[in-house]
């Protein structure tokens, strides 16, 4: 056999990528290049740039993949490090230039540091608790509550709530599955419940509006609420069956704001329906329930700590963009996985994937 | 020591416990997510559909052209035209005041354009491009445009207007459009006409304008758009194109329409020239006019002022709703009553002494002649227009009679002529004076009413209406300003029916009597024969004089002593050519004094135009 060399040699290559996840991934992302074709109103310009990072993704997932946990456990602190350097960064900076959201934005990669957090923290944290030789005590959970807290508070002064919110309940599972006391977990629910009045008043007005809008989008329809509704209209008109692909009307005639980002899910559940989104989170619950197999599985602390809150985390994603664009939760900027256009969050979501998929891979090599 | 070691199997346990507990909550969490878009999708999907509907789709009225308004051989009266705006867009003005002040230097901007500037700007919160000028010359068009690159927040802004060429010619007839306040609203609700003007902002106000409005406007197209949230057009799914309003041919003349007008000088009244064949209105006069143009964007303080608090009472449409005794202009009607009614024969006669009285009593209701007419039969009775025959008459034939009589002539009821407003005029009855005041009628009444006085009173529109019938043997035919529609669309001239209002039967020789005796009154030895020398044909006329004060018993009108608005008014009624009449005529000319020499000159000069293709030169200003 001709072939046979190179056929053993891609068999190598691909072997790291979980059947599972490696399925589930390409039909979602088949999917989403359907879905985005007509939320992008049947342009190719931002399919195309979209398989582009996709191509890059998909490259950073082999990548992970196929690099053994322990070299990724030690990259854990490294990239926290840089990461938390690269917020004080945009917290110094932004005070000189109004704003810390702009200078992201001029940055030549446009990569945002708090987006590299959403990773670097939640490894950081599992090294942590992977590094102790002792069960995890109160030392541990203040020492990693801390390392949760600094780069929270820098991302909330931002300000950027939403994602604040995301890297926070990433670092949370960490504690949750390292084993942080349900008694603990109840104080701190509790605490934050008593200090909401306290939060409230620091919040920005643009948040407090968020909030009372998301009580009652119909108050405010053109204004805050607008997004919601909007939405909500978007896919209540879609109905069972959906209208039908590139047949929606309300994102092509722009009703719909951020159509390709944080709003395509109204896009897709106008066009494909409750049968079409019913598929999607099916898929969705093949990942992340792969991903709790995985995390059942893992040989090692880490990558079990790391499995486990990733798939919390996609899972999370998940839930607030659908809840929000469903109208059950307040608008928040957070992306739906592999529907949203936008490189930045899929690289990030393509490395989760290729973390889930390094821990599974190398899960014999390094058996106790 | 044991306690600071870690077991991996509870460990392994404990986490996947808690694993286990993860994975319920995402399922819960799942579950909640999809009843949501159940409820979405299912339950509430009525109720978004519709939604999604009412946000797609918007409908853009498409405004039609309004209709043309021409005169019978096409020379345009109202038009459409474009007119240059200068607008300001304040947000994207670095200095508004700064603007203004050069563009001042570029085109006239006078301190009310800035008042109303600052009112419009101040209403809008300058969100929105706002006029600065209206109405910019092509002069100024061009030295703006040269200039454009300097003004990054200045745009001139073209629309279409209406336009009345003639100015303040033929203003009563054609009126004006305005904008459209809440009465027409209501007016247009009450008629389900509102989808109609939506995108329009004009409406006819008055004249031909308003009265034709409908076939004017034409019908509103529109346009099935996708929008965007901001209201953006995004495509067009469906178009009905508007239908253009339709071209309005008058039956005016409108060279003929200026004659009459020129003719009156300085003078005020009306004059009505009606084809009395067909009843096509050829000129229609109330003087002084307007300048129509005024009205159309909203007239400003200033000039409505002038306008509306001037004596002279421009916006009177004097022929259409001006409501004059008609004086002596009756006398054809009433000799003729008598011949119907067998009350005269033509050859009686009557020793005139100069006043009219009744058996025992000592009030004289008096000639205009002092010492009266002599021996007065029916033909001197006109052609001299002697008063006292008609008083005896009058009496003799009774107001109840007369009523019946001269409402077959159109006296005391609208004519129905296409124009909006037209007053009634009045001839009075025992039982209108009775509903009116409660009181009685008195013979008194009757005896003044047969010289066109006491109650009586026309319109000049209602005179010319009569007469014409007179000079159409008695059939009498609705009045009408149009004389053909032209459908913009197919380009098809559509005629204007006459319609026969009434026809009145006569013997023929009754009202050959009439006729020559009001062509005696143009000839030489009638009243009005000195504005009638040398005319190539022959003209059936009647002078009347109005009284505006009563002249007290003993007394003597002497029209020095009076001041002008009390002065007598002017009449003149005729019809030519005698025997084939193509055009009949009255004439009002405000306190003017006698009908022979002011009003028949008026009269003469649009049937000298009309009947031989040119009148007389103007000469010096009318007495």
């Amino acid at each position: 056999m001709k072939s046979s060399p190179i056929r053993t040699l891609i068999r190598q290559w691909l072997a790291p990528l979980d059947a599972t996840l490696l399925r589930t991934t390409i039909f979602l992302v088949a999917f989403s290049l359907v879905v985005l074709y007509s939320a992008a109103g049947m342009e190719w310009g931002k399919v195309v740039s979209q398989l582009r990072n996709l191509g890059l993704a998909f490259a950073i997932m082999w990548l992970v993949a196929r690099t053994q946990p322990q070299i990724l456990m030690r990259l854990a602190f490294p990239l926290y490090g840089i990461a938390l350097l690269a917020l004080i960064g945009v917290a110094l900076f932004g005070e000189i230039s109004h704003g810390a959201r702009r200078w992201l934005h001029l940055g030549p990669l446009h990569l945002q540091p708090s987006e590299l957090m959403k990773l670097a923290l939640p490894m950081a944290l599992a090294r942590y608790f992977d590094w102790r030789t002792r069960p995890p005590d109160w030392r541990d959970f203040s020492v990693t509550a801390l390392m949760l807290g600094v780069p929270v508070a820098l991302v909330l002064r931002q300000p950027d709530l939403g994602t604040a919110l995301l890297i926070a309940t990433s670092g949370f599972y960490i504690l949750y599955f390292a084993g942080l006391p349900w008694k603990v977990m109840g104080i701190l629910g509790g605490s934050i419940l008593a200090a909401l009045p306290l939060i409230w008043s620091h919040l920005h007005g643009y948040q407090k509006k968020r909030i009372l809008t998301f009580m009652d989008p119909s108050q405010d329809p053109l204004g805050a609420g607008y997004h919601t509704l909007q939405s909500m209209i978007a896919i209540g008109s879609g109905g069972v069956l959906g209208k039908g692909w590139l047949h929606g009307t309300q994102a092509h005639l722009d009703f719909l704001p951020e159509h390709t980002t944080d709003f395509i899910f109204a896009v897709f559940g106008e066009e494909f329906g409750l049968i079409g989104e019913l598929v999607f989170l099916g898929a969705m619950l093949i990942l992340i329930t792969r991903g709790f197999y995985i995390a059942n599985e893992g040989s090692t602390p880490f990558t079990r700590l790391m499995a486990g809150a990733l798939s919390m985390t996609l899972f999370t994603y998940t839930f607030v963009n659908m809840g929000m664009v469903s109208g059950i939760l307040p608008v928040v900027g957070v992306p739906l996985p592999f529907l949203s256009y936008g490189g930045t969050s899929l690289v990030t979501l393509f490395s989760s994937i290729g973390l889930l998929m390094s821990s599974h891979h190398h899960r014999k090599l390094v058996k106790q | 020591m044991s306690n600071s070691l870690r077991n991996p199997h509870q460990e392994r346990w404990k986490f996947r416990y808690r694993l286990g507990i993860a994975w319920s909550l995402v399922s819960v969490l799942f579950l909640v997510l999809i009843g949501r878009l159940g409820w979405l999708q299912i339950v509430a999907h009525r109720y978004y559909h519709t939604l999604a509907e009412a946000n797609r789709i918007a409908i853009v009225p498409l405004v039609p052209n309004r209709g043309l308004i021409l005169d019978r051989h096409g020379i345009i009266m109202a038009e459409n035209r474009y007119d240059y705006d200068l607008e300001i867009n304040p947000r994207l003005c670095d200095d508004v005041d700064d603007t203004i002040t050069a563009l001042s230097r570029l085109v006239a901007i006078g301190p009310s354009d800035q008042r109303l500037f600052q009112k419009m700007r101040d209403e809008t919160h300058g969100l929105t491009a706002i006029p600065i000028r209206t109405h910019l010359s092509d002069e100024e068009v061009a030295r703006f445009s040269v200039n454009r690159y300097r003004f990054p927040c200045v745009d001139i802004e073209a629309r279409l207007t209406r336009h009345y060429p003639l100015g303040e010619e033929a203003s009563h007839l054609i009126g004006y459009i305005g904008r459209i306040n809440e009465d027409d609203l209501d007016r247009l609700s009450d008629d389900d006409q509102e989808s109609q003007y939506r995108g329009t902002n004009h409406i006819g106000k008055t004249g031909v304008e308003s009265h034709y409005e409908s076939l004017l406007h034409g019908t509103t197209g529109s346009e099935q758009v996708e929008t965007d949230a901001a209201g953006h057009g995004v495509r067009q799914l469906a178009k009905t194109p508007p239908i253009s309003g339709s071209d309005l041919y008058l039956s005016i003349d409108a060279k003929l329409q200026h004659v009459a007008e020129e003719s009156f000088g300085t003078h005020h009244g009306a004059l009505v020239a009606i084809n009395p064949a067909n009843g096509e209105i050829l000129a229609f006069v109330s003087q002084p006019g307007f300048d129509p143009n005024l009205f159309i964007d909203g007239i400003d303080q200033e000039h409505w002022n002038a306008l509306n608090q001037s004596p002279d009472k421009p916006l009177n449409n004097r022929a259409l709703r001006g409501q004059y005794p008609p004086g002596s202009t009756v006398k054809p009607f009433m000799a003729l009553a008598a011949l119907q009614l067998g009350r005269r024969s033509a050859e009686d006669t009557l020793a005139d002494p100069g006043y009219f009285s009744f058996p025992g009593s000592s009030h004289r209701y008096r000639d205009w002649r002092e010492g009266g007419h002599g021996m007065v039969n029916m033909r001197t009775s006109i052609v001299q227009s002697c008063d006292t025959y008609y008083y005896s008459l009058a009496n003799d034939i009774g107001i109840d009679t007369l009523h019946d009589f001269f409402t077959q002539f159109g006296f005391g009821q609208k004519s129905g002529i296409d124009l909006d407003g037209e007053a009634p005029g009045l001839y009075p009855s025992t039982a209108w004076k009775r509903k009116r005041y409660h009181q009685d009628w008195f013979a008194g009444d009757t005896v003044i009413s047969g010289i066109g006085q006491g109650y009586v009173l026309a319109t000049p529109l209602q005179l010319a209406v009569a007469t014409a019938t007179l000079a159409n043997h008695g059939v009498r035919m609705k009045p009408h300003v149009v004389h053909a529609i032209r459908n913009a669309t197919t380009g098809k001239m559509e005629p204007f029916a006459p319609e026969i209002m009434r026809t009145l039967s006569f013997r023929p020789q009754d009202l050959n009597t009439i006729t020559d005796a009001m062509v005696g009154v143009t000839s030489p030895g009638g009243t009005a024969a000195s504005a009638w020398t040398g005319t190539t044909y022959s003209v059936a006329g009647k002078t009347g004089t109005a009284q505006v004060v009563g002249v007290r018993q003993g007394e003597k009108y002497n029209a020095n002593a009076l001041a002008e608005h009390n002065r007598d008014h002017g009449l003149f009624i005729a019809f030519a050519p005698a025997d084939h009449p193509r055009i009949a005529i009255a004439v009002l000319v405000e306190n003017g004094g006698h009908g022979g020499s002011v009003a028949a000159p008026i009269a003469r000069r649009v049937f000298d135009y009309y009947l031989t293709g040119k009148a007389a030169p103007l000469t010096s200003p009318l007495p």
